[in-house]
């Protein structure tokens, strides 16, 4: 009796914790979506901060375009494509929805793309990874825009076989994102010379990564290559310094934030290589916006977050210079004008989709190199675009070889 | 090397570690989870919730007031303790008279406010928290290296389970304890003092789920979602050992985290669903779980 008691229980609150937040827009608004995770693993990636970030878009732009309002509708995915898929449908039909924003997780993102593709709505990946958005799930309304897995692997990977690092251990995140990283990095490791001699898939979130550190130590690799994000990566990284593994092998950040360095601190993550497509200390201009952020969150932007900044401005410019929201219009715009802003120089959306700009090769600084605070990254390597995200595959229709 | 059934005896060797290093979380956890259910007939969700809160305990100690992680052993869980005796006087009192599903719902919602509050203060991607001076480094102990600091959870929890199995089994308090689960109304004749015994029970039980957390500190992140997961698990583990058996509680959680080591390395991707899979098993053979009262 008490077990049933407990199911029932369960089950309201699971259903009770489905309703999600969202504010109500006028139809006559121009209506920007940001669908991510709020309170999950990935809420500080991109998070309360992405909404800022689109909020100081919106203002720098004016607050209106073609003397409409602009408003924002804001919804939790909690890493479920379904709760994320019928946010997205609802707006589409109840909210007058224009455009968009897909938060972190690539399986929720894939399956937002497929209503996009259905409702004709132009969407931006803006926090996933998986690079398959632009390939086999591409669609006529993605725009996938900081970053993807291949440029992750061509950024990270290629610098560490490059400086010895032949054989490869990967600890892979269970789900799309983290296999597309793997298979990416291990393509980039195989072209230059080096192997993969094994890996272990983990659950999402798992409460302890030390049974899996070990089985990569017992393959002898000499990288233990993460291809997971958020606090799993974080995690993880710590186990293995505890465990002194780090000391053995080479750890390899397949996709890191600036947050988890700052959870993380120096100490542990000093000399870790990673790729972004974004640091608030490059130049005077991220400096500059990134100051502005900082005054209202407290903390230095991710590139996820710089991500959502251009994107809207880049948004809200072709709707502008087409003088109409319709969808087909503003993706031909888009894929036509070249982006520049404070996150991208010269950037621009090739037929597939991908938003093709430069990416940055970074190491984390030791204790003592940090100057002051947040300042993390050392510049290895910039990385142009075409070299980043590398040439277009084939496997997307709208985009033949 | 040697091997069994193709797998290196130093990898069982180690994995057999790691298990008992997870099995000490799970069972401290589940320890508390049984005590609170066994005497109050509450099925207690806001234990995860706890659990971060005495892990973000011992941390904002430190930060703010230079407490340190010995001083934070003892204070955490006294802190938490009193909050949780406070949630029993403010909430959970009213419950008991109505079905048990008003105190899974309450102490649920509970859980949900608890870490969305800690979310809005602290952030979602979590805190380090060092790990204290004395339990750096790590033994040698040949088929691996194990960190002294999981030694030490080890350590802790076999002296916190037992002694907690021990005041509750084998002394007067636990006598009386126990017989405010039975008859309540007749203990009260006796001019036993029921409301305050169930008072210091949540607050006992709400103490060991941040004593755990204090313990945790060191090893994962300090992140307000530490508990949410671990939460569901350590259910599991207590359904397996009996709802409200103290002994099950210890047996299954310290069992349970050797078996899900192994699951990591014989198929990892089953690793989060094992337990609940022994659960289905153990409900279909001993419905009343492996150590309690049919």
């Amino acid at each position: 009796m008490q077990l049933r008691t407990l199911t029932i229980g369960l089950a309201t609150a699971l259903v009770t914790m489905l309703g999600a937040s969202a504010v109500s827009a006028a139809s006559d608004d121009v209506v920007i979506g940001d669908i991510d995770d709020l309170s999950g693993t990935y809420a500080d990636v991109a998070g309360t901060g992405a909404v800022e970030a689109i909020k100081m878009a919106i203002a720098d732009f004016g607050g209106t375009v073609l003397g409409r309002k602009i408003s924002i509708l804001v919804a939790d995915h909690q890493n479920k494509p379904d709760i994320g898929a019928s946010k997205f449908r609802e707006w589409a039909d109840q909210n007058g929805l224009n455009v968009l924003f897909g938060g972190s997780n690539t399986g929720v993102n894939i399956a937002m793309s497929k209503v996009a593709a259905a409702k004709k709505i132009p969407f931006f990946a803006l926090g996933p990874g998986g690079a398959s958005l632009t390939n086999e799930d591409c669609t006529a309304y993605t725009v996938h825009y900081v970053y993807d897995t291949t440029a992750l692997a061509n950024g990270t990977a290629t610098t560490i076989v490059q400086n010895g690092g032949k054989t490869w251990f990967y600890l892979t995140a269970d789900y799309a994102f983290g296999t597309q990283l793997q298979t990416a990095a291990s393509k980039v490791v195989e072209a230059n010379g080096g192997k993969t001699v094994g890996a272990v898939r983990v659950p999402l979130a798992a409460s302890d990564f030390s049974s899996f550190l070990l089985q990569a130590q017992g393959s002898g690799a000499q990288v233990l290559g993460l291809a997971n994000a958020g606090e799993d990566f974080s995690n993880s990284l710590k186990a293995a310094n505890e465990f002194g593994i780090t000391k053995k092998m080479k750890p390899a950040a397949l996709l890191a934030f600036i947050t988890n360095i700052h959870s993380l601190g120096l100490e542990t993550a000093q000399g870790l290589y990673l790729t972004t497509g974004f640091y608030w200390d490059l130049n005077d201009e991220t400096r500059a916006f990134s100051k502005r952020y900082f005054a209202k969150t407290g903390k230095e932007p991710t590139m996820d977050q710089g991500g959502y900044y251009s994107a809207t401005l880049t948004y809200l410019k072709a709707v502008k210079a087409v003088g109409t929201t319709d969808s087909d219009k503003v993706m031909a715009e888009l894929k036509r004008t070249k982006i520049n802003d404070m996150f991208a120089k010269g950037g621009y959306i090739r037929a597939d989709g991908v938003m093709v700009h430069d990416m940055y090769v970074m190491q984390v600084k030791s204790p003592k190199e940090s100057k002051y605070p947040w300042d993390y990254y050392k510049l290895l390597k910039v990385m142009k675009g075409e070299e980043a995200f590398g040439p277009i595959t084939g496997l997307c229709p709208l985009a033949p070889k | 090397m040697t091997e069994v059934f193709g797998v290196p005896v130093a990898v069982i060797l180690g994995q057999l570690m790691l298990g008992l290093v997870n099995g000490s979380f799970y069972a401290i956890l589940s320890l508390g989870l049984a005590v609170i259910f066994g005497l109050m007939g509450i099925v207690n969700f806001a234990h995860g919730a706890f659990y971060a809160l005495g892990a973000f305990a011992a941390l904002l100690g430190l930060q703010w007031f230079g407490i340190n992680y010995w001083a934070a052993l003892l204070l955490a869980p006294l802190a938490i303790g009193v909050l949780g005796i406070v949630v029993e006087r403010l909430f959970l009192r009213h419950l008991y008279k109505l079905d048990p599903l008003y105190g899974l719902l309450m102490t649920f919602g509970l859980a949900l406010v608890i870490e969305g509050t800690l979310h809005q203060l602290f952030g979602a991607s979590g805190h380090s928290y060092p790990v204290p001076a004395g339990l750096t480094g790590a033994f040698d102990l040949g088929f691996m290296i194990l960190p002294i600091y999981r030694a030490w959870v080890i350590a802790v929890s076999v002296v916190v389970c037992f002694s907690t199995w021990f005041v509750i089994e084998c002394t007067r308090l636990g006598a009386t304890l126990r017989a405010a689960t039975e008859n309540a109304p007749l203990l009260q004749a006796f001019g036993v003092n029921v409301p305050l015994l169930v008072v210091a029970t949540y607050g006992g039980g709400v103490a060991l789920a941040a004593l755990a957390g204090v313990l945790s500190a060191p090893v994962v992140l300090v992140g307000p979602l530490m508990g949410n997961s671990l939460v569901i698990v350590v259910f599991a583990v207590v359904v397996i050992g009996g709802m409200g058996s103290i002994l099950g509680a210890i047996v299954s959680g310290l069992a349970l985290g050797v078996v899900e080591g192994f699951t990591k390395v014989i198929y990892p991707e089953a690793s989060n669903i094992v337990v609940f899979v022994i659960m289905a098993l153990v409900l279909i053979a001993r419905p009343a779980g492996l150590f309690g009262r049919e």
